[in-house]
């Protein structure tokens, strides 16, 4: 993480409007447009017992490459996707956006963003809250934003989690 | 009177069917703790957890949260996690490394056998000592296979061996996977918690008739061979193991199959150096063992052993259950390891490909035992079809309910047991 810069507002009203809207296609279920957001070598990861346990050793909630995440897409689609069908209806809040990193180096000049998130989920189980923090590499590919990786960093991942089948 | 003598066990579970009140009455809830979860021997954690002298991990005995700790000589300990003066919890972390434990509410230490070392202004007990009386509270029996740590709440009863039978040749098929012939369960574990009476998640394991279609979406999706060997045709059958121990022994689809680590979907060619490995500790009698793969068995009543992975289950609630569940790593074999945990991560847990589906059925399952009608559950499948095996154990073909009745009929006699 670099030190404190200058606040590029422009970028910052950006890259927020960009993780407002993967926010929105993942609430409503949309699920090809969601995956259009992947870079081709993206990284999807949640990871357990900690926010930095190494997930080539270490189990995660989730950790999917760009062919699972692919996978992954695939069986949400499917109607026998039981644990999301039907799906739950979610609406998710993202605050504290906060650009953490330019990276010029990278191909693109990536972007680190942190957002905290509330997602509000109700199925037949009943109402869950999740609770926690997000980053996100952003990438420019032909004139667009990318999400390289996306990180998702549960408050209470450490603890008894319910299904967690939707996009989060 | 106890909870379990009033209950009518043989009025709920009958040879082909059960009923509903199994899976959510609070007496029956009340019963189990008092007949299995306090009673039988209950998988508890694996030695490889604690590997250093000093270490300890939380695990539990149902809802009982207990600490297992390897002291300095390297002897493990089952310790309860309550302070023997006022009740305090003395451990907070999910696993560690120390040799003591020091209550937070008026620091009473103990050390990491459970023996009581010290409680500040010790004047006050009037020179009584106290240290030989209030130490913390062991899990009265332990005993180890395997380095599979299981703990008992009676003081007497059956032995470990007594009580795994011929479910320990499992474990030991499980182990024989391993060049080094040793499990590491080192990869931390997931915790999974669903609305469901434990019940509904011990049965499911070895219920080979739901796979097509609760895990329908993705091996239709990932283009899966897995579902055939829980088909019509499969020669797969399941088995009653005894004690309430179940399995659905796949070998007889990868023996036809005869091709080397095909149970886990790969080839020789893709894992070079577990091969080799495997084929320099056990010479030509890798071959089969790579073929045949690795166990699918319920061990009664919390230990369940997924070719790859490894869950336990903790009931929290009658109608509440935990399943914490890791990737098996084996001693001597990094580069499977990797992807079997990699596999596991895709597979179980709250996201996982198959385990959120399951998950899904135990909850829809629990609501359904709550409508009024019809009362039972029917456990009727393969009954017509059912023999012994040369070991005398009872088998069914891949998709029969010989595990559940053999379940049932083990639960039933720890509940009537008048002991």
């Amino acid at each position: 993480m670099t030190a404190v810069r200058p606040v590029d507002v422009d970028l910052l009203r950006e890259v927020e409007q960009w993780v407002f809207r993967e926010a929105r296609l993942a609430d409503e279920g949309d699920y090809d447009g969601w995956e259009a957001l992947w870079t081709d070598d993206g990284v999807y990861w949640i990871p357990a017992n900690g926010d930095d346990t190494d997930p080539t050793s270490q189990m995660s909630i989730l950790f999917d490459n760009r062919s699972r995440i692919a996978l992954r897409v695939r069986q949400l689609k499917h109607d026998k996707r039981h644990s999301q069908n039907p799906k739950s209806r979610l609406r998710r809040i993202l605050g504290n956006v906060e650009i953490l990193d330019v990276d010029p180096s990278a191909v693109g000049g990536d972007v680190v963003v942190g957002a905290n998130f509330i997602v509000y989920e109700s199925r037949e189980r009943g109402t869950t809250i999740w609770g926690g923090r997000s980053e996100y590499r952003l990438r420019r590919v032909d004139g667009a934003w990318r999400m390289a990786r996306k990180k998702v960093m549960l408050v209470d991942n450490d603890r008894p989690l319910s299904t967690l089948a939707f996009i989060i | 009177m106890s909870a379990a003598t009033t209950v009518a066990w043989d009025e709920l579970i009958e040879a082909d069917r059960v009923h509903s009140s199994l899976y959510t009455d609070p007496a029956v809830w009340d019963a189990e703790l008092e007949r299995i979860w306090y009673r039988t021997w209950v998988y508890v954690g694996h030695e490889s957890e604690v590997p250093e002298p000093n270490d300890y991990v939380l695990k539990s005995i149902g809802p009982q949260p207990v600490i297992m700790t390897r002291d300095r000589q390297g002897q493990i300990h089952l310790l309860l996690n309550r302070c023997s003066h006022r009740a305090n919890l003395v451990c907070d972390a999910a696993k560690g490394n120390s040799s003591a434990f020091r209550c937070p509410y008026h620091g009473w230490t103990f050390a990491n056998t459970g023996a009581l070392l010290g409680y500040p202004f010790s004047s006050g007990y009037g020179g009584r000592e106290l240290k030989s009386e209030l130490g913390l509270a062991r899990v009265p029996r332990m005993d180890s296979y395997q380095g599979f740590v299981f703990g008992s709440f009676a003081e007497d009863g059956p032995s470990l061996a007594e009580h795994l039978g011929d479910a320990a040749g499992e474990i030991d098929r499980l182990v024989r996977l391993s060049p080094e012939g040793r499990v590491e369960l080192t990869a931390g574990w997931l915790q999974h918690k669903v609305r469901a009476n434990w019940k509904m998640l011990l049965e499911n394991e070895t219920d080979g008739y739901h796979p097509q279609f609760v895990h329908a979406s993705i091996f239709a999706v990932a283009d899966s061979g897995i579902g055939e060997l829980y088909g019509e045709k499969s020669t797969a059958v399941c088995r009653d193991l005894g004690g309430g121990h179940t399995e659905n022994d796949l070998r007889p689809e990868f023996r036809r199959l005869g091709e080397p680590l095909r149970w886990f979907g790969t080839s020789p060619e893709r894992l070079p150096d577990y091969v080799a490995r495997m084929r320099a500790a056990y010479g030509e009698a890798a071959e089969q063992i790579l073929v045949e793969g690795s166990p699918h068995v319920m061990i009664f009543p919390n230990l369940f052993i997924a070719e790859i992975q490894i869950f336990v289950l903790q009931p929290v609630a009658v109608d509440e259950t935990v399943q914490h569940v890791t990737a098996v790593q084996f001693g001597g074999a990094p580069d499977f390891n990797r992807r079997m945990l990699q596999q596991t991560i895709g597979s179980v847990g709250p996201a996982g490909f198959l385990l959120a589906d399951d998950s899904e059925m135990y909850e829809r399952n629990q609501r359904g035992v709550q409508v009024r009608r019809p009362e039972w559950l029917v456990l009727k499948r393969g009954l017509h079809r059912e023999r012994a095996d040369e070991r005398g154990h009872l088998v069914g073909d891949a998709t029969d309910e010989v595990p559940m009745r053999a379940i049932w009929a083990h639960y039933r006699s720890l509940m009537e047991d008048r002991r």
